[in-house]
């Protein structure tokens, strides 16, 4: 993303899933390395651990908000991502990431420009909120 | 803050393709099979989250099955162990990566593993909550310095309320 091309306060959203698959938990599972059963064993999860069924990893819901900021950024150009997991993904949810652009700023005769992320389920409830800094090309 | 251990892991092609397929990340640079000269794909950096798959190489990481040792996940009845696991009522809070620089698909790191803080903190919806902080710091193999990992987990005394 070039430094002329965004401005502070402007927004981008992105629908990061629609109709969360529990394939997508295996697999976002075997790629980790993160086998929990509470993202892909449904009976443990019921019947051991309380909860009413698998949910997604906090790190997967990360991983597709994520793809937003690379989506702006390029992802060689992630300088720093973080979030808050605020609730849990289930199967079935659809995802819509926003950026907001906080600030853009010269740091060490680079552009960067720092964004303000929040994931919402189809419910409007907030999933994830974080933050990231990524250089600008000029 | 103590320092704990060392992963050394290779930063695979094929694993970093796997792992964007998993996030929903379409980047056609990480789809594609390298050059077939043994050179790998021509993405100039994995995604964000991709250092987190060091559990893939970490030979105590507590979510996989091992070798001989019993599984909490179910089989014949919902568990395979009769208490609960020792990672139970761990939930992750908070995750974050600072990058140094890029890390590319066909380097080799060393992630080092240290413990941060620890706190408590009541929740209506979970009761008495205790907070951990993990750290990774991820090095190549000149000894740079490439990427901070900090992970907030939190284990909470009853399975967090739906309502």
């Amino acid at each position: 993303m070039k430094a002329s091309e965004i401005s502070v306060g402007q927004t981008f959203e992105k629908v990061v899933v629609e109709d969360l698959k529990r394939t997508q938990l295996v697999m976002y599972s075997g790629a980790s390395g993160d086998y929990n059963p509470l993202h892909t064993d449904d009976l443990y999860c019921k019947e051991a651990a309380g909860y009413p069924g698998v949910f997604a990893h906090g790190m997967l819901t990360m991983g597709m908000t994520g793809t937003l900021v690379t989506d702006l950024f390029g992802p060689e150009n992630v300088r720093k991502y973080g979030v808050r997991f605020t609730n849990q993904v289930w199967p079935g949810d659809t995802l819509t990431a926003t950026a907001t652009v906080q600030e853009i700023r010269q740091d060490d005769g680079q552009v960067v420009a720092e964004i303000g992320l929040e994931t919402k389920n189809q419910d409007g409830k907030t999933v994830v909120l974080g933050s990231a800094t990524g250089l600008l090309e000029d | 803050m103590s320092n704990e251990k060392t992963v050394t892991f290779p930063v695979e092609g094929a694993h970093v393709m796997l792992f964007a397929r998993s996030i929903g990340d379409y980047n056609p640079a990480y789809h594609d099979p390298g050059d077939g000269e043994g050179n790998p794909m021509s993405a100039r950096a994995v995604p964000p989250t991709f250092p987190q798959a060091v559990a893939q190489f970490d030979p105590d990481y507590p979510l996989r099955i091992k070798d001989g040792e019993a599984w909490f996940g179910s089989g014949a009845g919902p568990s395979g162990i009769k208490d609960k696991p020792a990672t139970s009522g761990g939930l992750h809070a908070e995750q974050h990566f600072e990058y140094i620089r890029p890390i590319r698909p066909g380097e080799v790191l060393t992630a080092r593993y240290s413990q941060g803080d620890t706190w408590e903190k009541e929740s209506r919806r979970a009761g008495k909550l205790t907070f951990t902080e993990r750290l990774v710091d991820y090095y190549d193999r000149d000894g740079n310095h490439v990427c901070r990992a900090r992970g907030i987990g939190v284990r909470t005394e009853r399975p967090v309320d739906q309502g």
